[in-house]
């Protein structure tokens, strides 16, 4: 890591665009910007992780030695409430790279009918901008992230080229599943991975560490480094352990003219630019802007909508599992080669749901050996009972945005440096349960056909979020309903723009990682005819 | 099963340690000649005090039908030893395992017979304790002695393969393995026993 007291982290003059969060989305801005000559600095509240992986590898799978990308403590202070606990920590990740150091790395696009629900069903809100005037960028998307993916699945989109890589291969349980989801007239496919199949942009293929979420030792899974990196290549300055806490806006309130930020010597630095982008995920772009209320924005920087915080949406897990009469092959690798979209488009009930077929169901016998409370032939006798007959499915769901679903700032609780924290006001809806319901009842469908032993269940009743923040800075054409308009700059304020998940007004039941990157390259072409 | 010299390197450079493995991976350094582990330089009283601890606890936490256990734990712990703070930390758990050995049989730790080791492991509660690298003499022996050794064993595909799996999470096994149906078993593993 790098060193945190030592290193200058003066502002840079004459900057022409500053950029807050060194994750996927400020990454890709920042290169593409950069690239063109532009005089780029990112600030980045979290460190560089530098060198191998060795570190998080260890923290992942041998417990005792805390998080592996160092989350939590007083500098990540937050809140909960409403009815359902969000647990917001174990959902992101401070640092160059941001959270993408420990995502999975599926990457699907939205469908056309996440663009358009309240024109197609009456519910949510249309987007916008449509599926065509996107398209372009999710190819360009596929192609910064490097996407290995198939052209097999009947559901998708349309699109114009083949991925980047090619898809892996399906794994043997898919082989299982596929005797069943014949049976039943379910289409199976592949799956669209950031993770190299093949070597790709100077990162290796993958070599099967089996550990992706929460680290890939190999690089073959795509982080935000690597764009990050390739933008300081390009001359961009990257401030890491710089905590952005304010903007400033000049007299018109028209304009940022600077973001003010602490160091870990306790100074505070304020950065100038021309241009501003919000990239720091779909929790703390809102609460920057909330902290930087001033008397011209009583009520948070870019808010007069009043919706800044609001519509806070996550995809929901749906799982089922249980264990069959012959070897499943489970635990070999941590991301999975088969989906069905078949039911994403259906509209009872209307939330997008996707379906994934698991490879990595059950316990995996090293990490269960780390935790057992014997060992020997005891313990190894264990562990060939417990594994390999485990099969299992998962499933995202859709939540819709819904105004009382909302991040906000307690002013009850400050972190260490004084401010006031995030408290995320989350539940989960009846429609959404219902979704999720219906989610079993195909994952039921398809194990039951299979003569699965089912012995979990995650529904209605036990639901999680899959740790997408998404909806709360909505992107739309009406000042008085949302944030930024469609090239995602605030209506509020000329020089300011949002990137990442929280200008989704909607977010479907996709990964939102790859609509992220695709909306980044939108804006960077944006920015690009400012600066120019 | 036979463990070997070659199987302890296989997980050490799953971990980007040193050499030997099957697989070159780009974020890790490349294994070179000249970073297999090889020792820790010049203080003997590793090689003295702490292996023989470490040896005679795989004893006990490995099943009985692995062989070649003496190698395999020198070659990673070892190994292991690239990291300081984490040898010293080894080192001072293994001290007080063969303390308290003294303590109550009198003889060092590596001249308890295999019952008596298991024994005095559970009465020190150490098969119930989290493992904790600072925390109390329990849960360091059992972080620093007990999961270490379960890690190299479970971690290596000869013995995931004990347990159903020769790739196991940890191990950069390549993506074949989990195309297959059933369990690869290389070809060097015919006559293991005799090597």
């Amino acid at each position: 890591m790098s060193d945190a007291a030592e290193t200058d982290r003066t502002p840079v003059e004459d900057a022409d665009l500053c950029i807050v969060g060194a994750g996927p989305a400020g990454g890709i801005v920042a290169h593409r910007l950069a690239a063109t000559g532009a005089r780029v600095v990112v600030l980045e509240a979290g460190p560089r992780f530098d060198g191998d992986r060795r570190d998080q590898l260890d923290r992942h799978v041998r417990p005792g030695l805390g998080d592996p990308w160092e989350m939590g403590g007083p500098r990540d202070e937050f809140t909960s409430s409403g009815g359902s606990f969000y647990p917001l920590n174990a959902s992101r990740v401070k640092g160059v790279g941001g959270s993408t150091l420990h995502w999975q790395g599926m990457v699907m696009r939205l469908h056309e009918r996440d663009f358009e629900l309240a024109s197609r069903h009456g519910v949510g809100v249309d987007w916008p901008i449509s599926y065509d005037d996107l398209k372009p960028h999710y190819a360009a998307a596929e192609r910064e992230l490097g996407v290995a993916g198939a052209v097999d699945n009947p559901y998708a989109p349309p699109r114009d080229e083949p991925y980047p890589l090619p898809a892996f291969p399906p794994s043997h349980s898919d082989s299982i599943f596929a005797e069943a989801c014949e049976r039943l007239g379910i289409d199976m496919h592949s799956v669209p991975n950031a993770r190299n199949s093949e070597p790709y942009d100077g990162r290796s293929s993958c070599v099967g560490y089996g550990t992706c979420k929460p680290v890939c030792p190999s690089g073959a899974k795509y982080t935000a480094e690597s764009h990050v990196e390739k933008a300081e290549s390009a001359g961009a300055h990257v401030i890491d352990h710089a905590r952005v806490r304010r903007l400033e806006h000049d007299e018109s309130g028209e304009r940022v003219v600077a973001a003010r930020y602490t160091t870990p010597d306790g100074e505070t630095h304020r950065q100038e630019a021309d241009q501003f982008v919000l990239a720091c995920g779909g929790v703390e772009n809102v609460r920057l802007l909330l902290l930087s209320a001033s008397a011209a924005y009583p009520d948070g920087l870019a808010n007069s909508s009043g919706v800044v915080g609001r519509y806070f949406m996550d995809h929901l897990f749906a799982g089922m599992g249980g264990r069959l009469d012959r070897p499943t092959r489970q635990n070999h690798v941590g991301f999975n080669t088969s989906e069905t979209h078949q039911f994403y488009d259906d509209t009872d009930p209307v939330n997008g749901l996707k379906l994934e077929f698991l490879n990595y169901a059950g316990p995996s016998p090293v990490v269960d050996a780390l935790h057992a409370d014997t060992w020997g032939d005891e313990l190894r006798t264990q562990l060939a009972d417990a594994y390999g007959t485990h099969i299992a499915m998962g499933a995202l769901v859709e939540q819709l945005p819904r105004e009382d679903n909302y991040v906000t700032l307690d002013s009850e609780t400050t972190d260490d440096l004084g401010d006031p924290v995030p408290e995320v006001h989350w539940a989960v809806d009846d429609e959404t349960k219902a979704a999720l319901t219906r989610a079993n009842e195909i994952q039921a469908s398809v194990l039951d056909e299979l003569g699965v032993d089912i012995d979990w269940t995650v529904g209605p009743e036990n639901t999680g979020p899959a740790f997408h923040h998404m909806g709360t800075t909505r992107m739309g054409d009406d000042p008085d309903s949302s944030v930024v308009d469609a090239e995602c700059r605030t209506h509020d304020l000329q020089n300011l723009w949002i990137a990442g998940s929280s200008v989704f007004p909607t977010g479907g039941a996709m990964n939102p990682t790859l609509t992220i990157a695709a909306l980044s390259v939108r804006i960077a072409e944006s920015l690009q005819q400012r600066i120019e | 099963m036979r463990l070997t010299r070659r199987d302890a390197l296989t997980v050490l450079a799953g971990l980007g340690i040193g050499g030997g493995g099957a697989v070159a991976v780009d974020r890790f350094d490349p294994p070179t000649a000249e970073r297999q582990p090889t020792g820790v330089g010049d203080d003997g009283d590793f090689s003295t005090d702490v292996l023989p601890t470490m040896v005679a606890a795989a004893a006990v936490v490995y099943p009985s039908e692995a062989t070649g256990v003496s190698e395999f734990v020198e070659t990673y712990v070892l190994g292991r030893t690239t990291e300081e703070d984490r040898t010293e930390a080894m080192r001072a758990a293994v001290t007080e395992l063969d303390s308290v050995a003294r303590d109550w049989y009198d003889v060092p730790f590596s001249d308890l017979s295999t019952e008596e080791r298991d024994s005095l492991l559970r009465e020190l509660g150490v098969d119930t304790a989290d493992p904790v690298p600072d925390g109390t003499i329990s849960e360091r022996i059992r972080f620093h002695v007990v999961n270490e050794l379960l890690y190299a064993f479970y971690a290596s595909p000869t013995g995931g393969r004990l347990v159903g799996i020769e790739n196991p999470i940890g191990h950069p096994g390549g993506v074949e393995s989990y195309q297959r149906e059933t369990m690869e078993t290389p070809a060097t593993e015919e006559g293991r026993e005799d090597e």
